[in-house]
């Protein structure tokens, strides 16, 4: 029995895709983009507006604006009043919000499909008409504070993850964090989120997605009613501000009240943005299966041989950004077992990128990450929303929608030869950053001296 | 008139069929049996996609852990670290291999097994034989015992640097006291270092068993297909015996106020007490009843009192947990320290409040409109679904439960509503727990 499951585990069952849903492409004559998929399952549709702008098109001073204005585009606008954005969605059952990464801003509504129209109208009205009111402004931003200490100030890893961001990255904007330095928030200026709005929120600058049993023609009307009046910008795209060569490896330590140690690795690396050639193309999605190797599932390396097999680590993980709008980072991550040491650990995950140079991974392991992205692009399918973010996440980062249908033929193309060739060439000590969180004693009277960890 | 409409083209009808049917969401169709071994099922069939999701919910939460505190959650996390012949990587390359997803929880009332997959026979008929062995014949390995307790430790270890997390165990704590819902379901490190091998199989072979077991089905099956499935995944399991009634919980007597000194920049406020349970006479009333005060998210009260009008907190909410026996009732929020002392104030002050008056006819109307209008988004999936057939299953909710939703929600009337928050909630007798650098109550 064993025998023929195993069998089955490496590839002898080739999975079979349904169609992929097709997303229907419309451009209004503002510039806005309107991207349709009908999804029939439930009478539900979700509508996401995504803008391209988010933390890394920020420079040093503002870091965190494009966070805190997402947060003011629900304090009301010419002619809504405060809050009233949320109350006319909430009151028709509908569900929504808005967040923030670093290369979009999005907002989001979930409604019964006959309400979208009302989606639309809000979403046009504040897309060119916020009212930026500096009481408001006042609260919110104090808001967003509190926000970063629950997040980050007060989370021993989260702070130890932003400072080690911020070691890998000396130039490029990815190395501030989306929701911004406290010092940054303390000195944010209503004026600053002005000139970010008006630099940003326009048509020809957002993705309109929608999602759910609808049709797409009558969306487009829809749209074109509702957005199709607001007035196009020019818009000027960031300035590259890549970062330089990493030239020698880093290390820091951050030495914090906590119970745990934590270590976090990363390696430079390019991503599917800005990969030129099918040489650079092949070679992302091989990193994108190498965090698989790693971290796909319970089966996967890391799982099998540092938390359970030598039980060095409570928990490892690895994750690598295929579809971010800048290069980053191929990351490392974990919690050592109690009776190890951060040092033990470091030297797990060191062994374990040395294999992946030194020897070529199993087809029975390649095959098992083949097999789960397969399903799982199935069962992205039970969820509207999910879909909708995957639609405006490639279309907001440039690469546009239509690279989701080639990534699981991608994946499937990449080669044992073309992992250990990825391994070798990229996971190497020169372009490397190790973060090691060191506990010091959680002691309470430290912190009647510093009320506040700002 | 008969004769005109017997000549209406065929489409025209069925146009006018979908169009008499528009206005209502389709409640998905519960189906129910028994498998000859005694364990209910629950199952919706839903055929646009290819695949099906099944969850066994055993009556195994940490509430049934007695003095072995832990023991539930540890118990749980050693299914899939083998069974049978098979060890944990065999487990996990299998099912992976397959495509399939394998997952296990438990909390203080249910103990869920989960499988989701293809329903391509060649992938689905070996992820399920997998699955049945894995309830059945766990084999509990020394090894992974160790390991798996070693992991609960640490996970101890990271509460103790969450202030949220110290605040919310030191709550379920003060609300119940000795009652099995105030025993923590991650254990303490004093229990889990006395947790043995013989413990976990005694705890399985009590409630790992059919007939105090749930089987949830969604997914691309006919009837006859999630029969045979369900017999399938629960055939290794003997008949054995439903769990017990839980004791009720007792209400609070005073109020109790607890302070844990924590560096942290914020400090965590909880207030609350114990407050109804599934299938509790009043769950419309006071469900209803809370979604104008922290219940309905950026619009609720709290927010505004505290987030809108003053920047206090970026999260504040109240809401009841209806568990087997009354859930807790909570209100919380995150606060810098030197605010917490006034950010409470605004807690309680709104609770007392609205205990006396109530929402207001607008507040209701409102959340009903709200309610109501959102009620296809709760069931837009078969991930929400399979959370339904386990929650309707597990606490013998009515069948009709998803299709009489609106309907009840809109049956609650304003009289009905301040009377159950009168009845139910008593802001004299608060448990407040705040966990931070200094005490807000010591002024």
């Amino acid at each position: 029995m064993f025998a023929r499951i195993l069998l089955l585990a490496i590839g002898l069952v080739p999975i079979t895709l349904p169609a992929a849903p097709q997303v229907h492409e419309f451009t209004l004559d503002n510039g806005l983009r309107l991207l349709v998929q009908e999804d029939h399952r439930a009478p539900v549709v979700v509508s996401q507006v995504w803008y391209k702008v988010g933390s890394s098109y920020e420079h040093d001073g503002i870091t965190g604006v494009s966070h805190v204005l997402e947060h003011m585009m629900f304090k009301g606008t010419e002619k809504l009043a405060p809050g009233e954005f949320s109350r006319r969605i909430a009151e028709l059952g509908g569900r929504e919000n808005a967040f923030t990464g670093r290369d979009y801003t999005a907002y989001f509504q979930t409604l019964e499909r006959s309400l979208l129209e009302t989606a639309f109208e809000l979403e046009a009205e504040r897309m060119r008409h916020l009212v930026l009111d500096p009481e408001e402004f006042a609260k919110e931003v104090r808001v967003v504070m509190e926000e970063r200490r629950l997040r980050t100030e007060d989370n021993p890893q989260s702070l130890t993850w932003e400072r080690f961001n911020a070691t890998a990255f000396l130039t490029s904007p990815v190395r501030n964090p989306v929701i911004g330095w406290m010092d940054d928030l303390e000195n944010l200026r209503l004026a600053d989120l002005e000139t970010w709005y008006r630099q940003w929120y326009a048509p020809n600058n957002a993705t309109l997605v929608v999602v759910g049993d609808v049709d797409p023609e009558e969306v487009h009307a829809l749209a074109r009613k509702h957005f199709g009046p607001l007035a196009p910008s020019e818009i000027v795209p960031p300035k590259p501000r890549p970062e330089i060569v990493q030239q020698g490896s880093r290390r820091l330590t951050v030495r914090l009240p906590a119970e745990l140690p934590y270590l976090v690795m990363g390696y430079k690396v390019p991503v599917l943005t800005g990969a030129d050639s099918p040489e650079r193309v092949d070679e992302v999605y091989a990193l994108e299966v190498l965090a698989g190797i790693l971290d796909g599932g319970n089966s996967a390396r890391l799982a099998r041989e540092l938390v359970r097999g030598e039980a060095i680590a409570a928990h490892a993980g690895s994750g690598y950004g295929l579809h971010d709008r800048l290069p980053g980072l191929f990351l490392l991550d974990g919690t050592p077992a109690n009776g190890h040491t951060i040092a033990d650990l470091e030297q797990a995950l060191r062994a374990q990128v040395k294999r992946l140079k030194e020897e070529q991974v199993t087809v029975d392991e390649l095959a098992r990450i083949k097999a789960q992205v397969v399903a799982g692009k199935v069962y992205e399918r039970d969820s509207v929303f999910y879909q909708a973010m995957q639609v405006g996440i490639l279309e907001t980062v440039g690469l546009g929608w239509d690279k989701l249908d080639e990534y699981v033929e991608r994946v499937n193309a990449v080669t044992p030869e073309q992992l250990q060739e990825v391994a070798r060439k990229y996971l190497v000590d020169d372009t490397l950053t190790v973060a090691e969180l060191e506990p010091l004693p959680i002691v309470t009277e430290t912190a009647e001296e510093k009320p506040d960890a700002s | 008139m008969p004769a005109r409409s017997l000549r209406l083209p065929r489409v025209l009808c069925a146009a006018l069929a979908l169009f008499l049917a528009a206005p209502v969401a389709a409640t998905p169709q519960i189906q129910e049996w028994t498998t000859s071994g005694g364990a209910r099922v629950l199952f919706v069939a839903a055929d646009a996609l290819p695949m099906v999701d099944v969850e066994l919910v055993f009556d195994a939460g940490s509430a049934r852990d007695g003095t072995a505190s832990g023991l539930a959650q540890l118990t749980n996390a050693l299914l899939g670290e083998g069974a049978g012949e098979r060890d944990a990587d065999a487990i996990a390359e299998t099912f992976e291999g397959l495509g399939a997803r394998f997952s296990s929880g438990a909390e203080r009332d249910m103990a869920t097994v989960s499988l989701r997959s293809l329903t391509d026979p060649a992938l689905l008929d070996p992820a399920l034989e997998l699955f049945a062995s894995v309830v059945a014949e766990p084999s509990f390995p020394a090894d992974a015992i160790a390991r798996v307790r070693g992991q609960m430790q640490v996970a101890l270890q990271a509460e103790q640097q969450s202030p949220g997390d110290l605040a919310s165990k030191a709550f379920y704590r003060a609300v119940y006291d000795d009652h099995p819902y105030g025993n923590p379901p991650n254990g303490t490190q004093e229990s889990l270092a006395t947790l043995t091998r013989d413990d976990v199989l005694t705890f399985f072979g009590r409630y790992y068993v059919a007939r105090n077991a749930l089987v949830a089905i969604v997914g691309d099956l006919d009837r006859a297909a999630a029969e045979a499935l369900a017999e399938r995944v629960t055939a290794g399991l003997v008949s054995g015996e439903p769990a017990p009634d839980l004791p009720p919980v007792p209400k609070l007597l005073v109020p109790i106020d607890i302070h844990i000194d924590h560096p942290s920049a914020q400090t965590h406020v909880l207030l609350g007490q114990p407050g109804m349970h599934r299938g509790d006479p009043d769950y419309f009333a006071l469900y209803l009843g809370n979604h104008a005060l922290g219940g309905s998210g950026l619009v609720s009260r709290l927010n505004e009192e505290v987030r809108e009008k003053r920047g206090l907190a970026y999260s504040v909410y109240s809401y009841f947990m209806p568990m087997r026996r009354d859930g807790p009732f909570q209100m919380a929020l995150q606060t810098r320290s030197d605010q917490a002392g006034e950010a409470l104030a605004i807690l309680r002050d709104n609770l007392e409040r609205y205990v006396a008056e109530g929402p207001t006819p607008d507040e209701l109307a409102f959340s009903k409109r709200n309610v109501t209008g959102g009620y296809p988004l709760r069931i837009d999936s078969n991930g929400k679904l399979i959370g339904y057939l386990a929650m309707i299953g597990f606490y013998d909710l009515p069948l009709d439960y998803l299709e009489r939703f609106i309907e009840r929600v809109e049956a609650v009337d304003h009289g009905q509503v301040n009377d159950a928050l009168a009845r139910r909630l008593d802001p004299g007798r608060l448990v407040t727990v705040t966990v931070g650098p200094r005490n807000p109550l010591d002024g």
